[in-house]
């Protein structure tokens, strides 16, 4: 029976065993990525309840607003504004929400210990949450989208339909960037991490002008558009969204915006990287991969 | 199945040492205390050894572990793995090793036994193809096959340790870490699982386990050797049948009473007595014990009539006697001077300063009791 079941190793030795490629090594971070993708995208099918808590219940928060617009007779593209700030409050959550904090669960469920002394790169783990959480998250916006857009009437007007959809992946980019970089905050600070996170969510809504063009916020919108990936995103995708309008952004233009968002993605991936790591070496130093929260 | 060399299967040539750990120390800082979990480890083991770590709950047993599988820096000193460095190779190391631990609840219940193993295939590198032929050759070796396409959080204890098992060898590593695998297992169960890593290392060469365990029996059982650690510290090392011969020139006894005012403590402190403990606790399953049971060591068996006179003395009716060979509980208690499952506070009497069976030359002998107990601190650290 063992001969069959555990049949001798492919390598001669253990060195040879660890003597990885640099293919090889890429190709297994490819599929850790995809490994932890997996457990979200099924969970899709497996919990039908997300389709209350993740469309149906921001679909009532994206409505409230559409009321008191309504009620002060705004001018519509303000309808339009609090949909698609409705629609990207979902990856908003799913990076603060489901990424970042993830860390902090698996490390309760004693996963963390098992991803860190896995042969991959923890980014790849990290990414998968990512990929795994876009797909979620992507349904949630698509929702939320498609039924305020029908259900309110509102009319969008893009012309640059490219720089939309190149300012849209960007958006994305940057906050899962900004999400890697917390989660591995969180792996260091866990609870405390977690309660700040907690305390600054109205905050970060408040700022990052997801019911109301951020600019209206003066200096400190400009901060928002400089620091926060959703603030800058989304009103670029306000601006390409509604590019005929009469209301003034009074923000960067959407190019300035993008280039804005292609700067935050690459500082938010390389700061990931470097903390993750660093705190990698500190946390084995420390025994924070080993111990629980309580 | 005893221990002995006659399951390792021949071993491929030129291997480095599976461990080698030298001087290994382990503190933790809660505020402004230091407790120290581990206190000049040295450690050798060799390619295809079944190699136990003994000792009970707060021995520093874990903590060597997390050292050894990367996950933790020693405060002091150098391990390696088959030759790469705990500290600077840790990629190499992640490449060739698994562990698992007992009580492990890794995965996420939404998945299906065999989709959470494939994903774990895929954290270890294997193809995707490749990771489900795997995947279904280990859920028949462990007997999952019928909860293949079982979420994972309706599992019994049991079966989730199987798949533990499973999980740890998925990516066939060189070198196991188990950490207590059975722990909370019944009988059935726990017996399933020692078989499968038996399986597994016997079928090829080089194949090396390091498990940790406070069940004597099952240590006795699988390992080739044995270290005995207590406090951060091993205070012997050998295998089973050397560490037997340490108290083979003296008398071993069971000994079953209707009750026993005072404990073992009792005993322990008449003349002629080396050590007096309880018996370690009834099998998980078996009958609820109505009686005291005690593991009499004397200094020969003379000595036993000075018991029988005492116990009758204070009342105690013997149920059964009974002349045993020694077991490993019998080693720990003559080098700690309490049971394994006895609190530090009252040791059945003094402990013994010992010289290790087949340690490596330079190691520190047994300590007495001075130091801080070095708790499973891992799970308690602040943060």
């Amino acid at each position: 029976m063992s001969s069959r079941l555990f049949p001798p190793p492919a390598c001669s030795s253990p060195a040879e065993a660890a003597a990885w490629t640099r293919r090889r090594a890429w190709a297994g971070n490819l599929r850790a990525l995809v490994g932890r993708a997996y457990p979200r995208v099924r969970g899709l099918n497996r919990e039908p309840s997300w389709i209350l808590f993740e469309i149906l219940l921001p679909f009532l928060t994206t409505s409230a607003f559409v009321f008191v617009y309504r009620a002060l007779q705004a001018p519509p593209e303000f309808v339009g504004f609090a949909v698609l700030g409705g629609a990207m409050t979902a990856f908003w959550l799913n990076v603060v929400w489901m990424m970042a904090a993830q860390l902090y669960w698996e490390k309760d469920q004693g996963n963390l210990e098992l991803y860190f002394s896995a042969p991959m790169d923890m980014m790849s783990v990290l990414l998968g949450m990512a990929v795994g959480g876009l797909v979620m998250s992507s349904f949630r916006a698509a929702a939320v989208l498609v039924v305020a857009t029908l259900v309110y009437g509102v009319a969008y007007s893009v012309e640059q339909w490219l720089l939309l959809v190149a300012v849209f992946v960007l958006t994305l980019a940057a906050l899962y960037g900004l999400g890697m970089v917390l989660a591995s905050l969180f792996l260091m600070w866990g609870r405390e991490a977690w309660h700040l996170t907690q305390l600054l969510t109205e905050p970060v809504y408040f700022v990052s002008g997801l019911n109301f063009p951020v600019g209206r916020l003066g200096l400190i919108g400009a901060l928002a558009v400089a620091t926060i990936p959703l603030a800058v995103g989304l009103d670029a995708m306000r601006q390409l969204t509604f590019s005929g309008t009469d209301i003034a952004f009074d923000t960067p233009p959407p190019e300035i915006e993008a280039l804005i968002l292609v700067g935050m993605t690459v500082v938010f991936t390389l700061l990931a990287r470097w903390s993750l790591r660093a705190l990698e070496t500190r946390a084995r130093r420390e025994g924070r991969l080993t111990v629980r929260w309580r | 199945m005893t221990s002995g060399t006659s399951r390792v299967p021949a071993q491929p040539a030129d291997l480095p040492a599976a461990i080698e750990a030298r001087g290994i120390r382990r503190e933790y800082r809660t505020g402004s205390t230091v407790v120290t979990a581990l206190d000049g480890v040295d450690l050798d083991v060799p390619p295809g050894e079944f190699f136990g770590l003994l000792g009970p709950n707060g021995a520093g047993k874990t903590t060597l572990i997390k050292i050894l599988t990367t996950l933790l820096l020693p405060t002091a000193g150098a391990a390696r793995v088959f030759g790469f460095d705990i500290e600077h190779q840790t990629r190499q190391i992640r490449r060739i090793m698994n562990m698992v631990a007992g009580g492990e609840q890794s995965g996420y219940g939404i998945l299906e036994v065999r989709e959470q193993l494939w994903m774990f295939s895929q954290f270890y590198g294997l193809a995707g193809r490749e990771g489900w032929r795997r995947v279904d050759e280990l859920v028949e070796a462990v007997g999952l096959a019928e909860q293949r396409h079982q979420r994972v959080s309706s599992l019994s204890t049991g079966q989730r340790q199987r798949m533990n098992v499973a999980r740890g060898l998925l990516n066939d590593p060189w070198i196991l870490f188990l950490d207590e695998p059975t722990l909370g297992l019944d009988v059935s169960s726990a017996r399933g699982i020692r078989d499968l890593i038996l399986d597994w290392q016997a079928a090829a060469g080089g194949r090396t386990v390091l498990l940790t365990t406070h069940y004597m029996a099952e240590a006795d059982e699988l390992c080739d050797r044995i270290a005995i650690v207590d406090r951060g510290r091993i205070l012997a090392i050998g295998t089973p049948s050397e560490l037997k011969r340490r108290v083979q020139g003296e008398s071993v006894f069971r000994l079953e009473l209707d009750r026993l005012d005072g404990g073992p403590a009792t005993l322990a402190a008449l003349p002629g007595v080396v050590s007096a403990v309880a018996a370690a606790a009834a099998a998980p399953g078996g009958p609820v014990r109505q009686t005291a049971v005690v593991n009499l060591v004397l200094h020969d068996d003379a000595a036993l009539s000075g018991v029988v006179e005492a116990l009758g003395g204070i009342g105690s009716r013997i149920v059964a006697l009974q002349k045993s060979e020694p077991t490993l509980e019998d080693v720990f208690v003559e080098l700690v001077g309490r049971g394994l499952e006895e609190e530090e506070a009252a040791p059945a009497r003094p402990a013994r300063t010992t010289t290790a069976i087949g340690s490596e030359p330079g190691s520190p002998p047994a300590r007495p009791d001075t130091s801080h107990e070095a708790g499973d601190l891992e799970e308690d650290e602040p943060h």
